[in-house]
């Protein structure tokens, strides 16, 4: 089943009046229970590319259908509730709020989808375990490690039950042992769960990983093989 | 429900911050604090002068003669021995006019065993003592009967009897007045001090007494000025036409000739001290506002800083599922804690000033809880108004700009 249908996307940046165009028509169907890894050198467009995938931006041209809704029609609401119950996010900074636990971050995305305190605590719970870090749910990320930040990151970007997991360069700073347990974290996810998974990353060895690896170039996709 | 888990993220995040916080609640505090001192030191004011106002007596007239002309210069008023104390009954007759008093009276010495005192001696009626409301604390007043028969009796006030008693019961013993015996029957409750002095340093004497055996004239029978009671606050302004009217008919005055007399309505004179009051603390509360103003000011301050310094937060939240509406409520609330918490201090602050206050200025001490009321819905308003620009501000956010902003 298709879940996500990109149609010739474009995606214009305006810098000091010079047009760039970080995407220049990008054509893309992802399935149900995929594992994609998304890889060119940087400036190629892929994080802007999983932006606008993951509802955080919206492209200058092309249609975005996802489970065939036309993404482009929704109001700011719709796509916060779609970011909310359908999407996970990893990112290369983790983005986790300083100054709360893990497993207070863990239950952000539960407060906003109105979840009583003692389900979102239950869930949040069994996430952190799931990761890896139980006994660790006070500490707060400050008091963690590069890659149990980035494990509260995906506990975090799994408490909602998403259909998609979009990992934003999830490796770009770690050293390459934790690399290979978060990356091995999202295989998991991938044929344990039937989650559809999609991985940017400028590093071939992660993309390795993946079953199907898209290669971006100058807003392009210059190549999409199976591995 | 949700509300409370904003409610709870705002203090968490009010809490991170605690010095920022901190100095943005001051400015709400400094505003209700002086917006609560100000209406209660207002009201404390406007309060001692009604005392003062009500101590003299309520819907008075004063009577005084007019002006004699002696070898061509005119002496000024209340010199002319006009009034007279049949001129005094007439205008107890008169229907809007509940009771009139004659005062006759001067300065004496007076003795008590090894002690004395000067003191304002005046003669009068006992229709004096139910014009200006005033009781005796001890013993009683003197009735018509004794002023028939100008007997010696006195009514003395607070302060004489503090002066030439002390702490002992006055009633029943002899003082004397210019050397003639009286007999005190009586001590007068405390009125207090107005601009016209101790209202307590004073004996009342009958006014018989007083013009036959103290201060003796050549025309018995004349007063130096008549106190009128009117039967309501409406019937005032009538008051004063009828017994102008009636002074002019009994004293033989044509229309546009002198009058001999003048009558002097005393609610005038209360009632533009009242204005007067009431202006000031309407005055005073308005600076207080402005203060209040610019604390809401400074809170608008803090959290557009806030809403700068926390857009990767604001992105955060937004990538994991919160609508614009969620984060607007979100600093509007921190906004609102803010100003919410400032304002209760501020009107503990406010309540401790004014009772400072009252305490040294000897004020009635007066809080008033619309005072209160008031400043705690101004600063909840102020951080409602102040507190909505940064939180659209923050609610407008483009979720990817948000995220990247370092």
């Amino acid at each position: 089943m298709t879940l996500i249908e990109v149609k010739n996307l474009v995606k214009i940046y305006e810098i000091g009046g010079k047009k760039l165009a970080a995407l220049n028509g990008i054509s893309l169907n992802i399935n149900c229970g995929e594992m994609v890894a998304i890889i060119g050198a940087s400036g190629s467009g892929k994080s802007t590319f999983m932006n606008v995938l993951g509802c955080l931006d919206k492209p200058t041209e092309g249609q975005y259908l996802l489970e065939k809704t036309d993404v482009s029609t929704l109001s700011s609401d719709e796509l916060a509730h779609i970011r909310n119950k359908k999407m996970g996010f990893v990112f290369q900074t983790f983005n986790l709020l300083s100054g709360f636990s893990a497993l207070e971050n863990v239950e952000l995305p539960l407060i906003y989808s109105k979840m009583p305190k003692k389900m979102r605590e239950k869930k949040a719970y069994e996430l952190l375990h799931e990761v890896g870090l139980s006994g660790r749910e006070n500490h707060h990320s400050s008091q963690l490690s590069g890659g149990e930040q980035q494990r509260v990151a995906i506990a975090r970007a799994l408490v909602n039950s998403p259909d998609i997991v979009l990992a934003d360069e999830p490796t770009g700073n770690l050293d390459s042992k934790t690399s290979h347990e978060i990356i091995s974290i999202f295989q998991r996810l991938n044929t344990e769960k039937n989650v559809t998974v999609i991985i940017v990353t400028h590093e071939q060895q992660i993309a390795e990983f993946a079953k199907r690896v898209v290669i971006l170039h100058d807003g392009k996709i210059i190549d999409d093989k199976l591995s | 429900m949700f509300i409370f888990v904003l409610l709870k993220v705002a203090i968490r995040s009010l809490y991170a911050n605690k010095l920022r916080s901190f100095l943005s609640m001051l400015g709400i505090t400094i505003g209700v604090t002086a917006v609560v001192a100000m209406i209660s030191m207002g009201s404390g004011a406007k309060a001692l002068v009604e005392k003062q106002i009500s101590s003299i007596g309520s819907n008075l007239l004063i009577v005084l003669p007019g002006a004699t002309t002696s070898g061509g210069a005119r002496m000024g008023m209340g010199t002319k021995p006009s009034l007279t104390l049949s001129d005094t009954k007439a205008i107890e007759d008169l229907p809007s006019v509940f009771c009139a008093a004659p005062i006759w009276g001067g300065v004496a010495q007076v003795v008590y065993v090894n002690q004395n005192w000067s003191a304002g001696v005046q003669g009068t009626t006992p229709s004096y003592f139910i014009a200006r409301d005033w009781e005796t604390e001890e013993g009683r007043t003197f009735n018509n009967s004794e002023v028939k028969a100008s007997s010696k009796v006195a009514v003395i006030g607070k302060t004489v009897q503090k002066n030439l008693f002390g702490g002992t019961d006055p009633v029943g013993k002899i003082i004397r007045i210019r050397h003639v015996p009286f007999t005190v029957i009586g001590v007068l409750s405390p009125k207090g001090s107005t601009a016209r002095g101790d209202q307590d340093d004073v004996i009342f004497v009958p006014v018989t007494t007083a013009q036959r055996k103290l201060f003796g004239t050549t025309l018995p029978g004349v007063v130096k000025i008549i106190i009128v009671k009117a039967r309501s606050r409406k019937l005032v302004k009538m008051a004063k036409r009828e017994i102008g009217n009636l002074l002019m008919q009994r004293h033989c005055i044509r229309m546009g000739q002198d009058k001999d007399f003048t009558v002097r309505d005393l609610t005038e004179i209360t009632s533009a001290v009242r204005k007067i009051s009431t202006t000031l603390s309407l005055l005073l509360g308005s600076i207080a506002m402005i203060s209040l103003i610019v604390g809401g000011i400074g809170i608008m301050n803090i959290m557009l800083v806030s809403v700068t310094e926390r857009t990767r937060e604001i992105g955060i939240r937004m990538a994991v599922g919160a609508t614009t509406a969620n984060i607007l409520m979100q600093f509007l609330i921190e906004a609102i804690v803010l100003s919410i918490i400032g304002g209760f201090v501020g009107i503990i602050f406010g309540m401790i000033a004014s009772l400072i206050m009252a305490h040294f200025m000897q004020w009635p001490t007066l809080i008033s809880w619309q005072a209160i009321l008031l400043a705690f819905i101004f600063s909840t308003g102020v951080g409602i108004f102040f507190g909505f620009y940064p939180a659209k501000k923050a609610s407008k956010l483009n979720p990817i700009d948000a995220l990247r902003s370092e």
